[in-house]
């Protein structure tokens, strides 16, 4: 509990620091107030006769109820600091908190589920999915007129479900041919991407540059598509977490105590491919924060998912936000997947070699 | 706790086709610890996994308290029957008492928190488990046997009817197998019913109720440990010679399996002695590959099972009476042609008149006591070669007088002995030659 109340403070202090820096500095206090000044209450509600016309039957009047709100501060905040806090900074730093806590989420339950420190949100093959599905929005002229967010979310859910029906023989699915499929397909979709890559002719950048993963276009509309689905994952999988600790002990075992396996497994994988699906569609390929997250918090806070699993999400949260910050206030923007992996790859390494995972 | 019971009922199980279990019955009731006795691959895993429920079986049911467990949830199930696994490999480094904890989880709903009969539950089981001490240490911290102790209070938390437990003395200090088993049999007594898979057959009939011995997935016996290992159902099922005797401490039945023999040496070694050390000792020298013979002892005595067992020629007197002059002349008759004669003593052993009658010309001649330090004891007996060893190293020292005796056939000979002849009449003995 403590651990959860002082990675919030964390993670509200990364929010906050973060959208100070950029290139206009912004004094924390007018970010708090930027933010503040943007609740509302709501003071009443007019409701207006419309009408709307239904071709040759004339117009139909309906009822056009219309909330008034009065802003709950009333501070003093200049215009230009409030568009860059709240219209640019903001959607982008939130979306990196969903991202990452969405990621580390589902990396942390993946690693229980499979038993494996190196299981990823991915590895069932849900990235190369959504990469499949924007890829080919990107590259495929034809296909242009399909959203990309929704292109890559149903390429992921596709690919999650495919591997999971391979896997599946008489409604068992054993963790190691899930896994071998999943490789196996991830292999195939690395193929179709490389050759959709090949044919992009001037879209090769842009499908590079979405491969990558990043946040760079992130508006508040993509928050609006990432949140709940990140939050509602969240709630499914917190409610499983005692099950999951019950599921490290090995199948059998948790069958004893009185898991159903299978269905818990089921649950666990669709929840986690879904929350890692509305990640990977909102911001690409981000490495690393679903994997390298839940191991530092297990080493931390210790393997039981009823906490781990709520440090997790929000430590990769701040992760991301803090990671994304560094991303966009070089001299040149990069995108956040080169920073986590740089930034990941050698901290995962370091604890690799002080012998620091060997619990795992 | 709850009284429970665990019945089943002519179940078939097969993996692809090929049977593993046929149409196997058993049942144990509430206070009854039933043991599954068997060689590797016999089947026992798999009754005990199909048990549990993690199997369904092809045909045949398994009731527990009356319910078919295959029609129960995975949680109902559970609520049910407890398993103590045979190996868990636990990755992530849970402590005892969380690992302890999880053996709630089939008494708590999705959304309830821990409960005070929950903390409770736990703290009896890792109480009776003699756990508690190492409550916060990490499960892959701690020992073999501990682990396996934190197993069975996970079971214990679990507060089922019935348990069942996989092997749960293997690869196990003796002082843990004892420690665990006792535990168990405690839970029986309270009223658990359980099964055991257990491969130690001293074991499981020291602490087992009844037991079933399974061989290629069927029940080849079933019943009182007594009854169910016999030299004969060992022979058949474990493919081995045995002896079976009585555990003298314990009073339970005991399984010693025999080498296979050397090839025969034709040399035979006659046992005048009776009980279980003398028992001993004829299962001993067989295993080292002696011919035996056996006499006189009293009908119904451990040494003449174990003789007979064993293919050996015995001279047997009926019970509670002196032997009569012919089965006396027989018995000496087969110490003097022996090799070597044993000497088996013990507290109510053969009558001393006896012993002087029969080893009168056996030589060499070997005292076996459970003390050999002590002053021998002769019992009258003045025969010139002779060595007195503890009851563990008896086949060395028969080995080693007759190699002397071999030794001085071909030095310069000695009027005391004549090996040769007693060779050549050793030939003769019907009952001794090759086997």
């Amino acid at each position: 509990m403590a651990w959860t109340a002082g990675l919030v403070a964390l993670l509200f202090v990364t929010v906050v620091v973060s959208a100070t820096i950029g290139p206009v500095e912004i004094a924390a206090l007018d970010v708090v107030r930027a933010v503040l000044d943007e609740l509302v209450v709501p003071v009443g509600a007019t409701v207006d006769a419309g009408s709307v016309a239904v071709g040759p039957l004339g117009s139909v009047p309906y009822p056009s109820p219309t909330m008034e709100y009065r802003p709950l501060f009333g501070l003093d905040v200049a215009d230009t600091t409030r568009t860059i806090v709240v219209n640019i900074r903001l959607p982008r730093i939130l979306l990196g908190a969903i991202v990452g806590f969405a990621l580390a989420s589902a990396g942390t339950v993946m690693q229980g589920f499979f038993r494996n420190p190196l299981a990823d949100p991915s590895i069932i093959g849900v990235s190369s999915g959504a990469a499949v599905g924007a890829v080919a929005t990107i590259t495929i002229p034809g296909f242009a007129v399909v959203d990309l967010r929704l292109a890559a979310f149903v390429g992921a859910l596709v690919t999650a479900f495919g591997v999971y029906a391979m896997a599946t023989e008489g409604g068992r699915t054993p963790v190691a041919t899930l896994l071998l499929a999943g490789v196996a397909v991830q292999t195939f979709l690395g193929a179709v991407i490389s050759y959709l890559l090949l044919q992009a002719g001037d879209s090769l950048e842009e499908a590079v540059y979405w491969l990558m993963g990043h946040l760079h276009y992130s508006t508040w509309d993509h928050v609006v598509f990432a949140l709940p689905v990140a939050l509602f994952g969240f709630a499914l999988l917190a409610v499983y977490t005692r099950d999951l600790n019950v599921l490290l002990l090995g199948e059998e075992d948790a069958h004893y105590l009185g898991i159903e396996v299978e269905r818990t497994k089921r649950i666990l994988l669709a929840v986690s491919s879904l929350i890692t699906a509305a990640a990977v569609a909102v911001s690409g390929v981000i490495g690393f924060v679903g994997l390298v997250v839940p191991h530092i918090m297990r080493l931390l806070v210790g393997p039981d998912h009823r906490i781990l699993l709520p440090t997790s999400a929000v430590a990769g949260a701040a992760f991301l936000v803090a990671a994304d910050t560094l991303a966009r206030s070089g001299a040149a923007e990069l995108p956040v997947g080169i920073v986590t992996a740089a930034i990941g790859a050698p901290f995962f390494l370091f604890l690799l070699l002080r012998r620091e995972v060997n619990g795992l | 706790m709850t009284r429970g019971s665990i019945e089943i009922e002519e179940v078939s199980v097969s993996f692809e086709d090929v049977p593993v279990l046929s149409e196997v019955s058993a049942r144990a009731e509430a206070g009854q610890l039933v043991g599954l006795v068997g060689p590797n691959g016999s089947g026992k895993t798999t009754l005990l996994r199909t048990i549990s429920g993690t199997l369904a079986p092809d045909s045949g049911q398994v009731r527990v308290d009356g319910d078919d467990v295959h029609a129960l949830s995975s949680k109902a199930a559970s609520q049910r029957i407890a398993v103590v696994p045979q190996d868990t490999s636990i990755s992530f480094s849970f402590d005892v008492r969380q690992i302890v904890g999880m053996g709630r989880t089939a008494h708590r709903g999705r959304f309830e928190a821990t409960t005070d009969e929950d903390h409770a539950a736990v703290e009896a089981a890792l109480e009776r488990t003699a756990t508690q001490q190492f409550a916060e240490r990490s499960i892959d911290a701690i020992s073999g046997g501990e682990r396996q102790r934190v197993l069975l209070a996970r079971a214990i938390a679990q507060e089922t009817p019935a348990l069942l437990l996989d092997e749960p003395t293997a690869s196990l200090d003796v002082n843990h197998q004892i420690e665990t088993l006792q535990l168990v049999r405690s839970l029986v007594d309270d009223g658990t019913a359980a099964v055991a898979a257990i491969h130690d057959l001293d074991l499981a009939a020291r602490y087992c109720d009844s037991l079933v011995l399974l061989s290629e997935g069927e029940v080849v016996a079933t019943g009182s440990p007594e009854s169910v290992l016999t030299e004969s159902t060992i022979s058949t099922t474990f493919d081995v010679r045995s002896v079976v005797g009585t555990e003298p401490v314990t009073g339970t039945a005991s399984v010693r399996a025999l080498e296979d023999r050397d090839p025969p040496r034709g040399r035979r070694v006659h046992v005048l002695g009776s009980g279980t050390d003398a028992s001993r000792v004829i299962a001993a020298l067989d295993g080292a590959g002696y011919d035996l013979s056996l006499g006189p002892v009293p009908a119904g005595d451990t040494a003449v099972s174990a003789a007979r067992s064993l293919g050996s020629e015995t001279v047997v007197t009926p019970p509670l009476s002196t032997p009569s002059a012919e089965e006396l002349r027989t018995a000496t008759e087969r110490a003097r042609t022996a090799s070597a004669a044993v000497l088996v003593t013990s507290e109510h052993g053969v009558d001393p008149a006896v012993v002087r009658d029969v080893l009168e010309d056996a030589e060499p001649l070997v005292i076996v006591q459970a003390d050999p330090s002590e002053e021998p004891r002769s019992d009258g007996i003045e025969n010139q070669d002779v060595r007195t060893t503890g009851p563990e190293t008896v086949v060395d020292a028969v080995t080693a007088v007759l190699t002397d005796a071999d030794a001085s056939e071909t030095a310069p000979s000695d009027p005391e002995y004549d090996d040769e002849s007693r060779n050549e009449t050793d030939a003769t003995v019907p009952g001794s030659g090759e086997q």
